[in-house]
């Protein structure tokens, strides 16, 4: 046991964008929010759009959901102090968070496709993108993966894609291509589509 | 201005697994919204990589000069919010008890009547046109933050019949990790509708729930000006060990 134990969570609650996207809610504050704009120059690789809503166990859209991405840039590098295996895309920040819109709760991430990471024994893991889902109701935050379906022979190989006993779930990963540089990625927090969630 | 964090010097492993009893279940009836809301099947777990061990972070040139004080960052000049000041400080350690510096709080709450700002909130009390409700900072070199507000008003939700919110204030904890990401809640000592709360009963464990509850910290009140209250925080700490089957430079 160690000598101190993690906080517990607590529900984001209906109003987790006054502090996490005030601007949103028409609170004007810091100057804009935070991780609303992941690309913040001319950045290297592919630019990508990412959309999509998290569902409940009814099949209704959340409308008051916040979600965050944190992703590799495009040659599979982060964009923190802590990256040692070489200097990330300073044009691009790797993390992003959306309120979605207000009226349908659809997301929508700005961002680059991630090249490929390694995983701890050193085989590289499928491009994927970080994911994490507060709302009022989850009473801790939901960290999942959204790996992209034009990926077929990285995702075979993937050490998580890969180890997901039921096929049927482990799609539920993996991000639709709607056209050029666009995903659609749908959450669904409970169900028969229920998404797979992490616990890393 | 303190510096913006530097890498940690010693190699440090993977992240310990996350002490579930601890936390509170998804599923948990009495708050109803979770019954839809609540995953059902079993997480998966993974050990962490990098893409979980690493995580956004902060410089100091994020922030503006009263993104901490909430009495005055969204006020008219020259005036300031409405209700009781308080100072609410304590310090951010990962498991290993460790300072967890650079670590970005957002904080949220209702005002000192226990309304929020929002087109969403259909509470009867008074808007303060001079609190805007929420806050930021960032954590100093050995994990202490600090801001000042008003005490949060507690409030009626719908839920049972007859439901109210204990005083409370929404922290944010964000990096340096992405395993690290939490959201939590800060209750005031005292309160007797802790004990009544749908939402703090989620936590069964006694000892973790008690750990959301700030304290009077007498030693850091400013006399004829705020009171103060403590609330420290834990995030997930990594292992100490060295010895892991990563290759060089990971
Ligand atoms: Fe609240």
């Amino acid at each position: 046991m160690p000598p101190f134990i993690e906080t517990a969570s607590q529900t984001a609650g209906p109003y987790v964008h006054i502090g996490c996207t005030p601007n949103v809610c028409g609170i004007a504050m810091y100057g804009g929010d935070l991780g609303a704009v992941m690309r913040t120059g001319p950045v290297r690789g592919e630019e990508i759009t990412l959309t999509g809503a998290v569902h409940d166990g009814m099949g209704a859209v959340l409308k008051d959901a916040l979600v965050e991405i944190w992703q590799a840039d495009a040659a599979g590098l982060f964009n923190t102090p802590f990256e040692r295996r070489g200097q990330a895309d300073p044009n691009f920040t790797g993390f992003g968070r959306s309120a979605g819109d207000m009226a349908t709760g659809e997301f929508t991430f700005h961002t680059v496709k991630p090249g490929r990471v390694p995983w701890p024994d050193g085989r590289l893991q499928a491009p994927h993108v970080s994911v994490w889902v507060v709302a009022r109701g989850i009473n801790i935050g939901l960290q999942t993966r959204l790996y992209f379906a034009d990926e077929e022979a990285a995702n075979a190989e993937d050490p998580i894609l890969s180890r997901i006993e039921h096929r049927a779930r482990a799609e539920t990963l993996i991000a639709r291509r709607t056209g050029p540089g666009a995903y659609r990625f749908d959450i669904h927090l409970q169900g028969p589509k229920e998404t797979v969630f992490l616990d890393i | 201005m303190p510096p913006d964090p530097t890498p940690p010097s010693p190699p440090l492993g993977g992240f310990m697994a996350r002490n579930r009893a601890a936390q509170p279940a998804a599923f948990h009836p009495a708050y109803k919204t979770s019954v839809w809301r609540s995953p059902r099947a079993p997480l998966l777990s993974f050990p962490s990589s990098l893409s979980e061990e690493t995580g956004p972070v902060f410089g100091h040139s994020l922030l503006g000069p009263l993104d901490a004080d909430l009495l005055s960052n969204f006020a008219a000049p020259g005036e300031t919010a409405i209700g009781p000041r308080i100072i609410v400080h304590g310090r951010v350690v990962d498991e290993s008890g460790r300072g967890v510096p650079g670590a970005l709080v957002e904080v949220w709450q209702a005002n000192a009547g226990g309304r929020y700002r929002h087109a969403k909130e259909g509470y009867l009390a008074p808007l303060d046109p001079n609190f805007g409700g929420c806050g930021r900072c960032l954590t100093d070199a050995e994990g202490h933050y600090s801001f000042r507000t008003v005490m949060p008003g507690p409030y009626p939700w719908p839920n049972g019949g007859n439901d109210w919110r204990p005083a409370h204030i929404h922290l944010s904890l964000l990096g340096p990790s992405f395993a690290q990401r939490l959201i939590t809640q800060m209750y005031f000592e005292g309160d007797p509708l802790i004990s009544l709360c749908p939402i703090l009963g989620a936590v069964t464990d006694a000892a973790a729930l008690q750990r959301l509850v700030a304290t009077l910290d007498m030693q850091a009140t400013l006399p004829m000006d705020s009171r103060a209250f403590r609330f420290d925080i834990v995030l997930r700490g990594r292992r100490q060990s060295v010895f892991e089957n990563r290759k060089e430079g990971l």
